[in-house]
């Protein structure tokens, strides 16, 4: 098991790794979304550092569903999918290998989104651990929650639009819970962050169980 | 490829297929609804009295209340349909399932709009973010949105199978969804239920628990109109597939004979 989960998480970063998305167009389409927020609040400071935590995280939704899709593509084309199912590969191997590959790819943007609002928004971290804490607790039930419904669309005509509309909405306690958490991290609101944080491995784990159990039936039945 | 299967194959003991989805127990039913949407109507604009602190507002819970209840029975329905095609791969409870969600986002719909028209003059908002019911609300509304956007995009057993996992997951993470909104705000607008808080009028009781009454058959009706309708869909299907394969058939034999014919 725990080695299938290698292979699979490997062998999507090895992908990723060599097309070059990430880096070249995932990052900087992050990097766009910030200035684009910035513009769209007149650059006006204050306003901007109040909203830092919610803008980071709406610009980290943008990104988790367009790295879905990606994750989602890998398998689609050439019949990979079932090229998966005929090697043996346990089915929930898939699921977790996935979701880490998607999530190394996500931290790797929040890493470059943290350094964003630093110098575009001025915030400033006051916690590093709660940070990087819902930093990670939170891409792990995003990455989750994006793999088993990625896998869900595969299949599906207008799969790219259908995509968002099913992931957002789902999503939403992560915007929450991970925008609060931000919000005492970055000290712009007095709010209980590592309560935040309950609710975001609450989610977590809710989603890594349901998608273990669900990727079975998803990928030899859709 | 999968071959869909035709409903009596896969779901053993259930009736054949109706001919149409009228029937005369269902146009009693709608005749008695359509009396009781009448009664509502009447009871709720001339009899109920209005209330001391919202005046006429209060006559849209008659209205809000009902649609807002049925939207979770109806959700609830879908949730038990998923789990029942996921487990027993029973065609009835998968039709059941989309059924219930059509009609559930069309009451959880009106349950936004009417709680929406009710909160400007009782509230002074159309909308309040810091309200966990409605934002809830909101969130569950997309997400069955969502749901029946996959739903269209396909009838096949597979689309099945992925509308399933849409209304588990949905089921399983809207109580995350209320527990995250509600500490958003920690606060609600929203008053403690009309039914148990006992300052209700008489008459607006009863009215309110006629329409609930009413909107339950109400929707116990459209759910037989809707489920009918999936089902002769279905049947439809299959038909389909056996006349193409018979006509197929017929083809390759007549193919058949006159092949022969010319070689002799």
């Amino acid at each position: 098991m725990l080695a299938d989960i290698r292979l699979v998480a490997a062998k999507d970063l090895r992908i990723e790794f060599r097309s070059r998305v990430t880096v070249s167009q995932v990052i900087p389409f992050a990097g766009l979304v910030l200035v684009l927020f910035g513009f769209a609040l007149d650059a006006n400071r204050p306003v901007l550092e109040t909203a830092t935590s919610g803008l980071f995280w709406v610009t980290v939704m943008f990104v988790a569903t367009m790295a879905v899709q990606r994750s989602t593509a890998i398998e689609t084309s050439d019949g990979a999918r079932r090229a998966l199912l005929l090697a043996g590969v346990e089915p929930a191997a898939v699921f977790v290998g996935k979701l880490i590959a998607v999530a190394v790819q996500l931290l790797l943007v929040e890493l470059v989104l943290v350094a964003g609002v630093v110098v575009l928004y001025d915030a400033r971290i006051e916690s590093w651990g709660l940070l990087v804490s819902t930093c990670v607790v939170a891409t792990i039930g995003i990455a989750a929650a994006g793999s088993v419904l990625g896998a869900l669309v595969a299949g599906v005509r207008a799969r790219e639009t259908v995509l968002p509309i099913l992931l957002l909405p789902i999503l939403a306690p992560v915007l929450i819970g991970a925008t609060r958490a931000f919000d005492d991290a970055l000290g712009s609101v007095a709010v209980d962050g590592w309560a935040w944080l309950g609710l975001l491995a609450g989610f977590g784990v809710i989603n890594v169980v349901l998608g273990a159990l669900a990727y079975g039936v998803l990928l030899e039945e859709t | 490829m999968t071959q869909p299967i035709a409903p009596q194959a896969a779901d053993q003991g259930s009736a054949d297929a109706p001919a149409s989805t009228g029937s005369r127990a269902t146009m009693g039913l709608g005749l008695v609804v359509l009396v009781g949407v009448v009664a509502v109507v009447l009871l709720g604009f001339f009899g109920a009295p209005e209330d001391d602190q919202q005046r006429d507002a209060v006559r849209m819970i008659f209205v809000h209340v009902p649609s807002a209840l049925l939207t979770y029975v109806a959700f609830a329905t879908t949730a038990l349909g998923s789990v029942m095609w996921l487990w027993k791969r029973s065609v009835w409870w998968d039709i059941v399932a989309h059924s219930a969600a059509e009609i559930g986002v069309m009451f959880c719909g009106l349950t936004l709009v009417t709680g929406s028209i009710w909160g400007r003059p009782t509230w002074n908002t159309y909308w309040d973010w810091g309200d966990v019911r409605l934002v809830t609300t909101l969130i569950l509304f997309l997400i069955m949105v969502g749901y029946l956007s996959v739903r269209s995009m396909g009838d096949d057993d597979a689309t099945a199978t992925r509308a399933s996992i849409i209304g588990l997951i949905a089921a399983v993470n809207l109580p995350i969804v209320n527990r995250s909104v509600e500490w958003w705000f920690d606060r609600t607008l929203h008053q403690k239920s009309s039914l148990t808080d006992g300052n209700l009028e008489d008459l607006t009781l009863f009215t309110l628990v006629l329409g609930i009454v009413v909107w339950g058959l109400f929707f116990t009706w459209a759910m037989i109109h809707r489920f009918r309708i999936g089902w002769l869909e279905r049947e439809l299907r299959s038909g389909d597939l056996h006349e193409a394969i018979a006509a197929r058939r017929a083809e390759a034999l007549i193919d058949g004979h006159f092949q022969s014919g010319a070689s002799s």
